[in-house]
């Protein structure tokens, strides 16, 4: 067991080291950061200097390894163009992610597996087939379009949900929270519906499959033979034996959704981490971009890491292949 | 007491004790394409970024709803002799910590804004030199005459000394600042707001300035700026009324705001001046099929470029109507002769005549650069040029990039790498003296390094480069039209670059507020009024 951990642990960094060096490469494409700190009638000399001060003249590797060894310390310096460290941007902006995610995941859960359990319950019902099409449009429609469709519906012409920011937030230490007012609750309606809309179609389908399936095993036919209740076998039996694969899923779906959170952030204007991300990218503001991108894939390795451990702490058989030697 | 005493002493006690003049109440909610990155007023010198610091901060002079220079901190000034100014500073004013305002602020300012770190540099001319004559008096010690001296003091505006010092925020927060700035998440002006909070990228929040030292034209009592970055959010906001003004809306969504009946636009010329410039330096062109030799050096071809464009098409298509074609490389409000410039008809039969001449009766290929991301519908613009050039004959291939990487290949620190390219510019001064030494004037001038740092086409006239010196120190302004008159005639003659058209401006203002806008498209909220 502590070998199969050491294991992952050294595979979890490397991938780390793997996206700091593309990171790092990314850069060197992004653009001159200068541009974007300075007004374009700043003289060149003027430039020069700011170039010089950034440490941008020297040298890749020498740059190379100033990046890594602050990257290992997570330290990632001060924003080009706020002026203010990196660490406390990413922190004051890292609750309204979360939060958002959070709202998203749930909401996705929730829906996904109420839809999911009836059409695989009422496979030829007009509900059914009505939660198919819009699975099907929660699949293929993007979710930037989504967003401005959801915004111009119920903004705009409804005038019910607000279509930019988080509303009212309330301060908690260092955490803010938009979940103790309405403004904030209101304004987390649209958002997480469109983040949170791929994730559902996907939990909706996985469920409707792997219940069909269920229904279809012996032991539930065992249920139904030995007199059981409709709602037990359903509920009780097959979707309990559903979930597993659902809840995995969605574990290592949060991931990719605080990841994807960058296009519902822009679109709402939602002042979270993906958002100073996408305009570090258009600023050209590589301290934010490098600790992003680290925060990121830690997120994403760290999931897959307990996933991992999880497995075999849940399934014996991975255990014992994996600690016995053989 | 009887209960109709109470209720007496009641009315008065509530009208004493909250003087509530209804002209102090509104707020009002703005947001903007871009952020307002750091509250140092010496960071970054950018419009939107100047217009949010003029809510907090004064100048020692503004410049009013015509652009017209006013006294703001200075009361008074005169020109004691040609190198010697003298300001008279306003008595009584006081920053919103509640020190006053005094010489030594000035003074303290004029050193900070040309310190290390600063991007603001040349709005104070780095041979003046501030002298304290008593504690409301200064004056300023030129080595030469400059007549256009004031002319960038509206956004050089004045800090406090004390504050600066105690709050060690005495040097400009510089670009490689490792440490966060006190000056760039606080404020301490003199102005007619004061800002509440300020989260950076996120929201800031402005409150009424009741000491403000001037009469407010405003009725609001707070501003809340949200930055929304994307186009169709922004406008959604303004249309579910949930923003009352927004800059700018994008010109395709123009129609459908003004037919909202909650919102309508206000729409006038900016200042920027969009045009076009080719390489006349290198003798073979970095990006064409012609070897050996430079076509852009032949007066022919460029006058057969100019002659080619369809600029009122380029208005009408691409611009949909929102554009003023320009004859000269300002804009008209700049420069009072500009009314006496027409531009040159498009013609372009004459133009592939010429390029027939010139020896290209086939035409040639050449690379165009333009930005995606910087100016009212730039690509779109570049595409209809290389449509129009294409009906001379000549195949232009377009390089349309996002900003970061478009400035950092056609700028001197990139090495001017482009050989036909897009630009925009506005003259920081609101003086021609700017474009003529920027954008106009001959690079590699060994005793003024600076001048042409904006030419990136090199386009070089040594005539140009005497009358934009006398022009400099030249006091009398009818002379001095006079000769600015004469260079961008030979400008035109030359035909050393081609002038497109100046943008406009779009606001997207709610009906509840009225708005007076600015031509140099500073959003300046504190000539607002909304009503309930």
């Amino acid at each position: 067991m502590l070998a199969f951990t050491l294991r992952r642990a050294i595979q979890a960094l490397g991938v780390m080291i793997a996206v700091g060096i593309i990171a790092f490469a990314m850069f060197r494409f992004a653009g001159d950061p200068v541009n974007q700190i300075v007004s374009i009638d700043t003289a060149a000399a003027e430039r020069a200097a700011i170039r010089k001060s950034l440490g941008l003249d020297d040298p890749v590797i020498v740059q190379f390894g100033r990046y890594f060894a602050d990257a290992a310390q997570f330290k990632f310096g001060v924003s080009y163009q706020f002026r203010q460290p990196v660490t406390n941007l990413l922190m004051e902006r890292m609750p309204a992610t979360l939060e958002l995610a959070i709202c998203a995941t749930i909401f996705a859960m929730v829906f996904g597996i109420l839809m999911g359990v009836y059409s695989a319950l009422h496979r030829d019902g007009l509900l059914a087939k009505a939660f198919q099409t819009i699975s099907l449009i929660g699949i293929s429609l993007p979710t930037f379009l989504i967003g401005i469709l959801l915004i111009y519906l119920f903004s705009v012409t409804l005038g019910w949900l607000p279509s930019f920011g988080r509303g009212e937030v309330v301060r908690i230490g260092w955490w803010t929270t938009g979940l103790l007012t309405l403004s904030g609750l209101k304004a987390l309606i649209l958002p997480s519906i469109t983040l949170g809309l791929f994730q559902m179609t996907l939990i909706m389908r996985l469920v409707r499959a792997e219940m069909l399936e269920v229904l279809r095993t012996d032991y539930i036919r065992f249920a139904r033979a030995r007199g059981l209740t409709t709602r037990a076998i359903h509920f009780g039996h097959a979707l309990r034996n559903t979930l597993v694969p659902v809840i995995t899923v969605a574990g290592l779906q949060f991931g990719s959704v605080i990841a994807f959170a960058i296009i519902t952030e822009t679109v709402f204007q939602w002042p979270g981490m993906g958002l100073l991300f996408v305009q570090a990218v258009h600023n050209v503001d590589i301290p934010i971009m490098a600790a992003y991108l680290m925060m990121v894939s830690l997120i994403f390795v760290a999931i897959n890491f307990v996933v991992d451990i999880l497995y075999t702490v849940v399934d014996p058989r991975l255990r014992s292949t994996v600690s016995r030697p053989a | 007491m009887s209960a109709r005493q109470i209720l007496l002493a009641a009315t008065l006690a509530s009208i004493v004790a909250f003087p509530l003049s209804p002209a102090a109440s509104q707020t009002l909610r703005y947001a903007n394409q871009g952020d307002l990155k750091s509250l140092d007023p010496y960071t970054l010198k950018e419009t939107t970024t100047i217009a949010h610091h003029g809510h907090v901060y004064d100048g020692l002079v503004a410049r009013d709803k015509d652009l017209k220079i006013v006294p703001a901190l200075a009361e008074s000034w005169e020109t004691l002799n040609p190198t010697q100014w003298r300001f008279h500073l306003r008595k009584g004013v006081k920053f919103h910590n509640g020190d006053p305002f005094t010489a030594e602020d000035v003074i303290f300012s004029a050193e900070r804004v040309r310190a290390k770190g600063s991007n603001f540099l040349s709005n104070v001319p780095a041979d003046a030199k501030f002298v304290k004559v008593d504690d409301y008096t200064v004056d300023v010690m030129l080595d030469s005459p400059n007549p256009i001296l004031i002319s960038q003091w509206d956004s050089w505006y004045i800090m406090d000394k004390k504050w600066c010092e105690q709050n060690n925020a005495v040097a400009p927060t510089p670009a490689s600042a490792t440490t966060p700035s006190y000056a760039a998440l606080h404020e301490n002006g003199t102005g007619r707001f004061i800002i509440d909070s300020h989260q950076p990228g996120v929201k800031t929040v402005y409150k009424a300035n009741p000491n403000w030292w001037g009469k407010s034209e405003h009725n609001l009592k707070e501003i809340i700026f949200t930055p929304i970055a994307s186009d169709a959010t922004r406008v959604a906001a303004l249309l579910s009324g949930e923003v009352d003004v927004i800059e700018p809306v994008p010109i395709q969504d123009i129609q459908r705001v003004n037919s909202s009946g909650t919102a309508a636009v206000q729409t006038g010329p900016e200042l920027r001046t969009i045009f076009l410039g080719m390489d006349q330096v290198r003798d073979e062109l970095l990006y064409s099929n012609v070897k050996g030799k430079n076509p852009f050096k032949d007066i022919r071809v460029r006058e057969a470029f100019y002659k080619a464009i369809d600029i009122e098409l380029i208005k009408g298509r691409v611009m949909r109507g929102l554009s003023t074609p320009s004859a000269l490389m300002i804009a008209p409000p700049l420069f009072p002769l500009a009314k006496d410039f027409t531009r040159q008809k498009f013609d372009p039969d004459a133009a592939k005549k010429l390029l027939t001449e010139a020896g290209y009766p086939d035409g040639f290929e050449v690379t165009m650069d333009c930005p995606n991301d910087r100016y009212v519908n730039d690509a779109a613009i570049c595409q209809a040029v290389v449509g129009m050039l294409a009906r001379i004959g000549v195949k232009v291939d377009l390089l349309a990039q996002p900003k970061a990487q478009y400035f950092a290949k056609v700028l001197k620190p990139g090495g001017y790498q482009t050989s036909f390219y897009l630009l925009g510019w506005t003259p920081a001064s609101s003086d021609s003296h700017n474009v003529l030494h920027d954008i106009l004037g001959c690079r590699d001038d060994a005793k003024d390094p600076t001048r042409g740092e904006g030419n990136l086409g090199g386009y070089c006239n040594k005539k140009v480069d005497v009358l934009t010196d006398k022009i400099l120190v030249e006091s009398d302004t009818a002379k001095r039209d006079q000769m600015i008159k004469e260079a961008f005639q030979i400008i035109i003659d030359d035909y050393g670059y081609i002038p497109l058209h100046q943008q406009a401006l779009a606001w997207g203002v709610s009906k509840k507020v009225k708005l007076s806008q600015r031509a140099d498209n500073q959003v300046l909220l504190y000539w607002a009024t909304k009503q309930e």
